[in-house]
C-alpha cells in the first residue's frame, strides 16, 4: 500500500531527469478530545496522509535539489508534482555537499516498541472517560480548585515509509498517546493555572488518569499566593520539567545546520569543556518506546547512541549527511524528516544522564534561592548562549520552600549555566523526547521588583 | 459564463460539488440534534526558496488540500477533517463529526445561500506562488551580494522567499457560503556578524503581507529589509549587558505591539473569558489602561498579514475596538463562544488550517496614537531602557503575566539614549501594565509584516502596532544588577 506512491514518484523522478531522489509518506490517523468540568468541550478525529519527495539533479559542481509535497494523492496531483520539484531542482544552485548519504543504510530495523497494535481498537469513548477522571480528580483535590482549562487525551497512529533511489526501503508504525490536565485554582481574587502531562507509546505505559489531575491541581495549588522578589542573584534549582527546557535549547546548539552556519555559541568547542563534570548529555534513538525513537532517520540512517557531552566534554554533534559534510565528519542517524522539509538534524531521545541528589536535597542545600516550576517565552539567543526568560516558581530560604513568586526573569549565558550547575538529581522525567533530572545552576540573575 | 456566485463555482470547478452536496452533508453533520454545522474547504498551496552558505540550496512546494466538517451542540463540538475531498468522503467525515451529539432525529434541511464578499482586501495581480521561481532565486542572490558587500564582519546570510496562495471555503448551517483566496507573501533575511576577536551576532529582518511579490522584487523593497538585519548584527557586535530590575521602558513604534498582543490580546478572547480562565475575565466596563489608551483589533487593513476579508468561519472581519480610553469595552468573537456569551461574533474566529478547529484569535493588534512627539517621550525619562526591536513573547493567560524578548536595546541616561545592551526578555502583568502608561506617541506605526500567532498549537498570520510608548516601570529581565 505505502510502497506504491513512493516507488511511481521516485521512479518518475528519475525518468524526469533526477539523478537521485528520497522520498517518505507519512499517514496518520489521530483522536482527541477534551473534557472540562463535566462537559466534553471537543471530540476530533482525523485521518491524513502526506507524501514528500526530495529529487535531485546533476550539475557542473555538484547536485541541485529540491523538495516537494503533497496531501492530495491522486495519480495526476502526484505526476504535477514529481514533475514540478525536478523542474525546481533545476533552478537551484549546485551544491558540492548536496546529495544521499553515501551508503550505509539501515539494514535491519529492530523493533522499538513504539506502538501497542491492540491500542488500535480503544474506542474513543474510553479515551474520553480518561480525561474525565483526569478532570474529576483534579476538582476533587482542593475547593479551591475552582476552574479549569480542561482535560485532554489523544491518540495518535502513524506510519512512516521511506524510500530513495539507491534501492533501501524501510517502514515503521508508531503510536503516540497523552493525558494532559490543566486546572485553575483560585483565591482571593487571584488565578494561578498549572499543567501536567503523560505520554507514552501505549495507552499502558500512561500514568493513572487520575493521578495526572491530581499532580496538576497541586501544582496550580501551590502558585496560589504568588508574590514578587527583588533582583538578586541567588542559586537556581530547576524541577525536571523546567530543567528538561534547557536541554532542549542544548539539543538545538549541538545539532546540524547551526554548526556549519556558525548560529550556536558551541560551534568550534568540540573536544572542549562546555559544563561542569556533573553534566553527561546522551542521544538515543534506540531507546525502547522512546518517544524519540525510530528505527532510521529521516535519510534512511540507522539510528543510534551518541554520547554528546561526557563529563563536561563536548564529544559529538548530531548530524544529518548535509552538515555532516559541511563539517567533515559522518553522519550520526539524526536526520529528522517532516514530508515537506529537507533532512535536518535533530536530538531523537535527548537527555541528561541522572546524578545523586534529590529535589528534596538540592533545596535542603539552597540557603536562600530559587525553584523554577514554569518557564515562558522565547528569550534564548543560540548563536551567543544568551538566556532570559520569564518565571515562576517557589522561593527558597533557609533550605526550605518559603512561598510562591512569579512575574520574574531568569538570566544567564548558557554557556555559564551549563558550567554552573553544581547539583543533578537522580530521577530523569520523561515527558517528550527530550528530558532531565533536576538540577541546580550555583548562580543567576532573577529579575524582579 | 457562469452566474454562480464565486463560492459556489469554486465549489463546483475546484472540488466537483454542487449546492446540494454541501446542503446534504450540512443536513447529516445536524442529525441527532446538533446546534450548527459547518464545513471548510481549503487548498493551500506554497513555495519557498532558501540561500545560505551563498548557495541557493533549496526549493521547496507543497499543496496541502482538505476539508473539516464541523457539529456544535451547548459548549459541544464535533470535529472530523481528511485530506480526501469527495462527497463519500465528507459524509463519512459529517458522521464523525455529529457523534458529540446524544439527541435523536435525523438529517435536516439546509439551503445555502451565497452572501456578497464583503471587502476585498488583496486585490493581486499576481498570485504569489505563480511568480516565476528563478525571480525569487535571484532576488536571493542579489540579497547575499548586497549583504556581503555592506561590512566585511558579515560572515554568513541566510534569506528565504516564501509564497502562499491559500483558497478557502466555508458553508455553514445557517445557510452562509464564503469563499476567500488568500495570498501571503514573506521575505526573510538574517545575517551573522563576526568581530576579530571571534564574538559572533545575528541580525534579522523580515517583511511581507499580503501583497505584490513585485514590491520586494525591487531594490527599493528589498534592500531596507538588509540594510536593517545588517545594521542590527553589527550593533549587537558592541552591545553590552543588559541591567537587571524594574525600570521606566520607553517602547519604540511597530513591532513592540507584540507587548500588546501577549499583554491584553490573548486574555481578551472569548474562549478564555467565556471559561473565565482569563485575567480579563468580568472586566467589560471596568478601567484596564491609563486615560488616551485605545487598543483596536482590526482585520481590514488593506494588504497586512493578519487581514482576511472573511475569517475562517465564514464571516467578514471587522475592526473591533477592545480597549477605549483606557476602558475595556470588548472581547475577540468566534462563533461558539460569541453564541455562549449572547454576544455577535465579530469575524475573529481564524484556523490554522483545515485540520484544525476554529478559536477566537487575534488580527492585526495595535493602539492608536496619541499626542506625544516621540522625541520629547525620550527627553523626560532619566534612567531607563529603550526597548527598539524584538522576538517572540508569551502569556499565561490565567495569572495574566507576559513575557516578551528584546532584541535590541538601549540604556536612557538624561533623556538621551546611551550604549546599546543585549537582548533580555521584559515582564509584566497584562492586566495592570497598560494602568502605567504615561505618554502615548504620535507616531502609530505597523510592523513589517512577519508576526505569527500560536494558540493551542495553531499559528495563524497576524499583525501588531504600536506608537512610542513610556510604560513606568516594567521588570527587565538582564543580567546586570
Amino acid at each position: 500500500m505505502s510502497e506504491g506512491p513512493l516507488r511511481q514518484a521516485l521512479a518518475r523522478a528519475q525518468r524526469r531527469g533526477a539523478c537521485a531522489a528520497d522520498a517518505v509518506l507519512v499517514d496518520s490517523e489521530s483522536r482527541e478530545a477534551r473534557v472540562r468540568g463535566d462537559e466534553i468541550e471537543f471530540v476530533t478525529q482525523e485521518r491524513s496522509r502526506t507524501l514528500g519527495l526530495r529529487a535531485f539533479v546533476r550539475a557542473p559542481g555538484g547536485l541541485r535539489v529540491a523538495i516537494g509535497s503533497t496531501t492530495d494523492l491522486a495519480a495526476s496531483t502526484l505526476e504535477r508534482l514529481v514533475d514540478e520539484t525536478v523542474e525546481l531542482a533545476g533552478a537551484t544552485a549546485p551544491d558540492p555537499c548536496a546529495g544521499l548519504p553515501d551508503g550505509g543504510f539501515a539494514t535491519e530495523l529492530p523493533e522499538l516498541g513504539l506502538i501497542e497494535p491492540a491500542d488500535r481498537s480503544v474506542p474513543l469513548e474510553a479515551r474520553i472517560a480518561d480525561a474525565r477522571r483526569a478532570e474529576a480528580a483534579a476538582r476533587a483535590v482542593d475547593p479551591r480548585i475552582t476552574n479549569s482549562q480542561g482535560s485532554d487525551a489523544s491518540s495518535s497512529f502513524t506510519r512512516v515509509a521511506f524510500g530513495n533511489s539507491e534501492g533501501f526501503f524501510g517502514e515503521y508504525e508508531s503510536a503516540y498517546h497523552g493525558l494532559t490536565s490543566m486546572p485553575v485554582a483560585g483565591a482571593d481574587g487571584a488565578m494561578q493555572t498549572d499543567w501536567w502531562v503523560s505520554i507514552g507509546r501505549s495507552l499502558a505505559a500512561l500514568e493513572d488518569p487520575a493521578a495526572v489531575g491530581r499532580r496538576a491541581a497541586e501544582r496550580a495549588l501551590r502558585r496560589l499566593g504568588s508574590r514578587r522578589v527583588r533582583t538578586c542573584r541567588v542559586p537556581v534549582v530547576f524541577e525536571a520539567i523546567t530543567a528538561r527546557s534547557l536541554l532542549g535549547h542544548l539539543a538545538g546548539c549541538v545539532s546540524g545546520a547551526a554548526l556549519y552556519r556558525k548560529t550556536s555559541f558551541l560551534a568550534g568547542k568540540l573536544g572542549h569543556a562546555i559544563a561542569s563534570e556533573a553534566v553527561t548529555v546522551v542521544d538515543d534513538g534506540r531507546r525502547p518506546a522512546g518517544l524519540g525513537s525510530r528505527p532510521f532517520d529521516g535519510e534512511g540512517l540507522p539510528t543510534r547512541r551518541t554520547m554528546v557531552v561526557e563529563r563536561g566534554v563536548l564529544k559529538s554533534w548530531l548530524l544529518d549527511s548535509y552538515a555532516g559534510r559541511k563539517l567533515g565528519l559522518p553522519p550520526t542517524g539524526s536526520a529528522s524528516r517532516s514530508p515537506g522539509s529537507a533532512p535536518s538534524a535533530s536530538s531523537t531521545n535527548f537527555w541528561l544522564e541522572p546524578g545523586r541528589s534529590s529535589l528534596a536535597e538540592m533545596i535542603a542545600g539552597t540557603e536562600r534561592g530559587l525553584l523554577v516550576t514554569w518557564l515562558f517565552g522565547h528569550g534564548f539567543d543560540p548563536v551567543t548562549g544568551d538566556f532570559s526568560r520569564g518565571a515562576a516558581g517557589l522561593w527558597i530560604e533557609d533550605g526550605r520552600v518559603a512561598f510562591p513568586v512569579h512575574e520574574l526573569t531568569i538570566a544567564g549565558n548558557l554557556g555559564d549555566m551549563l558550567a554552573g550547575i553544581d547539583a543533578v538529581g537522580s530521577e530523569v522525567e520523561w515527558l517528550g523526547g527530550v528530558a532531565a533530572p533536576p538540577l541546580r545552576i550555583a548562580s543567576m540573575t532573577v529579575a524582579g521588583e | 459564463m457562469s452566474d454562480l456566485p464565486a463560492p459556489l463555482r469554486l465549489a463546483r470547478d475546484g472540488y466537483g460539488l454542487g449546492a446540494g452536496d454541501l446542503e446534504a452533508v450540512l443536513g447529516a453533520a445536524l442529525a441527532r440534534g446538533a446546534d450548527f454545522a459547518d464545513l471548510f474547504l481549503e487548498r493551500t498551496t506554497q513555495d519557498s526558496v532558501a540561500l545560505e552558505d551563498g548557495i541557493v540550496k533549496s526549493g521547496d512546494r507543497h499543496v496541502a488540500q482538505g476539508v473539516g466538517v464541523r457539529a456544535q451542540v451547548g459548549e459541544r463540538q464535533g470535529y472530523a477533517h481528511t485530506d480526501e475531498i469527495t462527497l463519500e468522503s465528507l459524509r463519512l467525515a459529517a458522521g464523525a463529526a455529529r457523534t458529540i451529539a446524544e439527541g435523536s432525529g435525523g438529517e435536516r434541511a439546509v439551503a445555502v445561500r451565497a452572501a456578497r464578499a464583503p471587502h476585498d482586501l488583496y486585490p493581486l495581480a499576481t498570485a504569489p506562488t505563480d511568480v516565476p521561481v528563478r525571480e525569487k532565486i535571484a532576488l536571493l542572490g542579489e540579497i547575499d551580494a548586497y549583504a556581503r558587500g555592506r561590512d566585511p564582519r558579515i560572515v554568513q546570510v541566510m534569506a528565504s522567499v516564501v509564497s502562499q496562495q491559500r483558497s478557502v471555503l466555508i458553508a455553514s448551517s445557517d445557510g452562509g457560503i464564503a469563499s476567500d483566496v488568500q495570498p501571503l507573501v514573506r521575505v526573510n533575511v538574517q545575517v551573522v556578524a563576526e568581530d576579530a576577536r571571534g564574538r559572533r551576532e545575528l541580525g534579522y529582518q523580515g517583511g511581507g503581507g499580503r501583497v505584490e511579490l513585485a514590491a520586494y522584487l525591487t531594490a527599493s523593497g528589498w534592500r531596507p529589509l538588509v540594510d536593517e538585519a545588517v545594521r542590527l548584527a553589527l550593533l549587537n557586535l558592541g552591545a553590552g549587558p543588559c541591567p537587571a530590575g524594574t525600570m521606566d521602558v520607553v517602547l519604540a513604534p511597530g513591532w513592540a505591539g507584540v507587548l500588546l498582543h501577549e499583554a491584553v490580546g490573548h486574555g481578551l478572547e472569548g474562549d478564555f473569558n467565556r471559561k473565565g480562565t482569563s485575567a480579563f475575565a468580568g472586566r467589560i466596563g471596568q478601567r484596564v489602561a491609563a486615560p488616551g489608551v485605545t487598543v483596536v483589533d482590526d482585520g481590514t487593513l488593506p494588504g497586512r498579514r493578519g487581514s482576511l476579508n472573511v475569517d475562517d468561519e465564514g464571516l467578514p472581519t471587522q475592526r473591533n475596538v477592545l480597549i477605549e480610553d483606557g476602558i475595556l469595552v470588548g472581547y475577540l468573537q468566534d462563533r461558539l463562544n460569541a453564541r455562549l456569551m449572547g454576544m455577535a461574533p465579530t469575524g475573529n474566529g481564524r484556523r490554522q488550517s483545515y485540520q484544525h478547529l476554529p478559536l477566537p484569535r487575534m488580527t492585526n493588534t495595535f493602539m492608536l496614537a496619541g499626542q506625544d512627539d516621540p522625541e520629547e517621550i525620550l527627553r523626560s525619562v532619566d534612567r531607563g531602557l529603550y526597548a527598539a526591536n524584538f522576538g517572540g513573547g508569551q502569556v499565561d493567560i490565567t495569572s495574566g503575566k507576559f513575557v516578551f524578548a528584546v532584541s535590541e536595546a538601549y540604556r536612557i541616561e538624561g533623556g538621551r539614549l546611551g550604549a546599546p545592551v543585549k537582548g533580555a526578555s521584559l515582564i509584566g502583568n497584562g492586566p495592570d501594565v497598560l494602568t502605567r502608561v504615561r505618554r502615548i506617541g504620535s507616531d502609530l506605526q505597523l510592523d513589517h509584516g512577519v508576526g505569527t500567532c500560536g494558540k493551542e498549537g495553531q499559528s495563524v498570520p497576524v499583525g501588531v502596532g504600536l506608537p512610542t510608548l513610556l510604560i513606568e516601570g516594567i521588570t527587565v529581565g538582564g543580567t546586570e544588577g
